[in-house]
């Protein structure tokens, strides 16, 4: 195989596992926060409401985990994967 | 209307998870993709300057003790730092990969105040317990801003200093105010509650 082919084969790869790395890092962190929602249910005070504060009804953890994940899934890695997808067509453009 | 201590340490966990994340996908992409968009090169430098910021009205309001507010007006002052810091790099207000440091005195001076202010033993309860851990883990993982700053094109370093600052979230996310850590728990500690 010529080895200008393999090159950028290879770079595409690298390139492909990164943007991956990107996209699976909100939905990871997400799975997180729902696995401990269902392990400590009672973490979310808001699922049966028995007299508690204010706070304990407002900051609730595996929520504020999901919230994170959400706004890195939407907010953060859309842009940085149409950066990298650029980056690549610069790449092959030059190879 | 003072929320309870546990919970002004799970809105910092967050806070640090989200600095994490943002981390370890600047340490997938690399530096140059990363800061291809202003507002995403300032972003976490940013995050960090804030949190600092933040801590101010957690020493201002949480006055158990003398030790307690000098720990975290410290940590305030070097998160600010450490933000302000990464923020001048990315600025190119300064230059030198040496003001890097300022992230690891962030490490070394945060593991520090967490172990020189807890006054109990580790299986005193939960929260002593990860104050202890959170202090070591912090002094010893003080290599990756170090490593950062020696070698700022290291994945394994930026990897690693993102990993930090998630586990230093889980930690947070663990705090209860009274609570058993392993099933001990000190009878000087209080009634546990869920």
């Amino acid at each position: 195989m010529n080895a200008e082919l393999v090159t950028e084969l290879k770079a595409r790869a690298h390139l492909t596992a990164r943007a991956r790395i990107v996209s699976s890092l909100g939905p990871l962190t997400a799975l997180g926060g729902i696995v401990w929602a269902l392990v400590q249910p009672y973490r979310i005070t808001l699922l049966h409401p028995r007299g508690e504060t204010f706070w304990f009804l407002v900051v609730e953890p595996p929520l504020l985990v999901i919230a994170v994940a959400l706004f890195f899934h939407f907010v953060i890695a859309p842009g940085l994967l149409e950066d990298l997808e650029d980056l690549e067509e610069k790449h092959a453009a030059a190879g | 209307m003072q929320p309870p201590a546990e919970h002004v340490h799970w809105l910092f966990a967050t806070g640090f998870l989200l600095l994490g994340l943002c981390l370890f996908a600047e340490a997938a992409v690399g530096p140059e993709v990363w800061r291809r968009r202003a507002w995403r090169a300032y972003l976490w430098p940013g995050i960090a300057f804030a949190l600092g910021v933040l801590l101010w009205p957690v020493m201002v309001f949480y006055t158990n003790s003398t030790l307690h507010m000098i720990a975290h007006g410290a940590w305030a002052q070097v998160l600010m730092l450490g933000g302000a810091t990464e923020l001048a790099l990315v600025r190119g207000r300064l230059q030198s990969k040496w003001w890097r440091l300022g992230m690891t005195s962030v490490f070394l001076v945060s593991g520090a105040a967490f172990l020189i202010h807890e006054q109990n033993s580790w299986f005193f309860q939960r929260s002593a317990f990860l104050h202890h851990l959170l202090g070591w883990t912090l002094v010893i993982s003080a290599i990756f801003p170090l490593a950062r700053t020696i070698r700022p094109r290291s994945q394994a370093a930026a990897a690693g200093f993102a990993l930090i600052f998630v586990v230093v979230s889980v930690m947070l996310y663990c705090d209860r105010d009274v609570a058993p850590v392993f099933g001990h728990i000190s009878p000087l500690a209080g009634a546990p509650h869920r």
